[in-house]
């Protein structure tokens, strides 16, 4: 994909309240591929994910992307402009859990939104483009329907249309499985792999140990705010080094077997 | 005897004076609704001053009663020199005092959406005026009517507190009806009846706004 983002974290710091969230965390994200995010609960996956796009702010270090610092002027100075911001993220998707969809708005409104109010299009140009986005992710039926008519699945590909409609240049995915029904979560998986083909460059928090083996180009695994290890899927799922990689495999796979 | 002829008679000076009940409610909710957003709007504000005087307004204009209220601004408005006829007193008084209850139903409303829907719009790149037109207040708005409705019709009620003032509002005008007629039973039967029926009218009024808002 032209144009596809690399992201660069340096010695990045965070704390919720006295909580130390992220430990001088480091990791390069290459453009045009795939990398996961494992670890257990509470481990700083959300938070570092949410960092990249500064909706959580950290302290110290360096977030850059495509060599761009995001959140400060420089590093450790003055906060960046809210309008400069808002210029970077909009070429940062971003896919949540809980989906996030508007609910009083259609699931064309939902895409249109952000073409209409951040990208400044025309109502028919951006109708045209929602629309596009929708049938990419196999919803060309579901346009008029409110979130509350949709299922979680389907909910979940309109939040990837509304990202994808603003032609991002990097996608960030918070395990955008983990609250659909079993048979529902390979239509999400999907359209994931196919933005992997397409070159998408992608940081995808998940608990999907398969889509992280099959789809990831490396998997950085996550504990208690540091980033303990980072590699080729292989590595890091089948061949672990490190105890805590090991131990956190040895209870997913127990959770995970009948 | 109950005189139907009485209870029928009664409504034409009642209804005289049912427009400045309806009057001092429509004007003093209206004005509750704006000194409310302005309220509301520093409540939740990122400015810890603005949080406190919001708190300080909400907790005083709570926890003092309406007619207390009315007695203080119309004895302290002469004082400071201010020379207000009764009818703006009152309006001002029980405006001022619904936007208390205003602003943290709006409070209530606007913290009940989900937090994720703002981090969505802040992610694409929304600035914040667009979130708060676009995503929060429409969704706030509409959450919120039923409990405005509630509190229009308490100050409809409330409203008779006016006449310590002076104001010939329905309740006051009833009582003055009872005496003279005589025949307090028609009187007041006719009187619950125009309360009821302006009240009737809200209500279904604040249903058909949600209907129109109705996702
Ligand atoms: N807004 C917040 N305020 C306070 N503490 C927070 C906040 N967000 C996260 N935390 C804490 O920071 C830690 C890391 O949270 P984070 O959400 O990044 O974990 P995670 O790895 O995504 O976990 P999960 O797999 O459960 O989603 C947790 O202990 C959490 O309780
Ligand atoms: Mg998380």
């Amino acid at each position: 994909m032209p144009g596809a983002s690399s992201v660069e974290i340096r010695k990045v710091n965070k704390h919720h309240g006295q909580f130390h969230a992220l430990k001088d965390v480091d990791l390069d994200i290459l453009p045009g591929k795939v990398t996961c995010l494992i670890g257990p609960s509470g481990s700083g996956k959300s938070t570092l994910l949410r960092c990249i796009n500064f909706l959580d702010e950290y302290e110290s270090g360096e977030i850059r992307i495509d060599g761009q610092l995001i959140g400060y002027q420089s590093p450790g100075g003055a906060r960046m402009p809210g309008r400069t911001l808002r210029e970077i993220r909009r070429s940062i998707g971003m896919v949540f859990q809980q989906f996030n969809l508007w609910p009083h708005m259609t699931a064309l409104g939902n895409v249109t939104e952000g073409l209409i109010r951040v990208r400044g299009l025309p109502k028919t140009e951006a109708e045209r483009r929602a629309r596009e986005a929708l049938e990419k992710v196999g919803l060309s039926d579901k346009m008029a329907s409110h979130p509350s008519r949709l299922s979680g699945g389907q909910q979940q590909r309109v939040a990837i249309a509304r990202t994808l409609a603003m032609e991002p240049r990097l996608m960030l995915f918070d395990e955008p499985t983990s609250a659909l029904d079993p048979e529902l979560v390979g239509e999400v998986l999907n359209v994931m792999k196919t933005l992997a083909t397409e070159g998408m460059t992608m940081v995808v928090v998940t608990h999907e140990m398969g889509f992280a083996a099959h789809v990831a180009d490396q998997v950085a695994f996550m504990e208690k705010g540091e980033l303990v290890s980072v590699d080729v899927p292989d590595k890091i799922l089948h061949n672990p080094q490190d105890s805590r990689i090991k131990a956190f495999l040895r209870t997913y796979h127990e959770r995970n077997s009948f | 005897m109950f005189s139907v002829a009485t209870f029928l008679s009664s409504f034409e000076p009642l209804f005289w004076a049912a427009r400045f009940t309806l009057l001092i409610s429509v004007l003093g909710i209206a004005l509750g609704l704006v000194i409310a957003a302005l309220v509301c709007a520093a409540a939740l504000s990122r400015f810890a001053p603005f949080r406190w005087l919001a708190a300080l307004w909400v907790s005083f204009l709570r926890g003092v009663p309406l007619l207390v209220q009315l007695l203080l601004f119309y004895y302290l408005l002469p004082v400071i020199g201010i020379d207000v006829p009764a009818l703006v007193a009152a309006v001002v008084t029980v405006g001022i005092c619904a936007s208390a209850y205003i602003s943290e139903i709006w409070r209530g409303a606007i913290m009940a959406l989900p937090t994720g829907q703002v981090a969505a719009a802040t992610a694409i790149g929304m600035a914040p005026r667009d979130i708060w037109t676009r995503i929060i207040l429409p969704q706030a708005f509409k959450l919120s009517l039923p409990a405005l409705v509630n509190e229009l019709i308490l100050l409809v009620k409330a409203s008779s507190l006016v006449s310590v003032v002076g104001i010939l509002e329905l309740t006051r005008a009833s009582q003055a009806q009872a005496a003279t007629t005589f025949r307090p039973l028609e009187v007041y039967l006719a009187a619950a009846c125009i309360y009821l029926l302006i009240n009737l009218f809200l209500a279904a009024l604040g249903r058909y706004l949600e209907h129109r808002l109705a996702v």
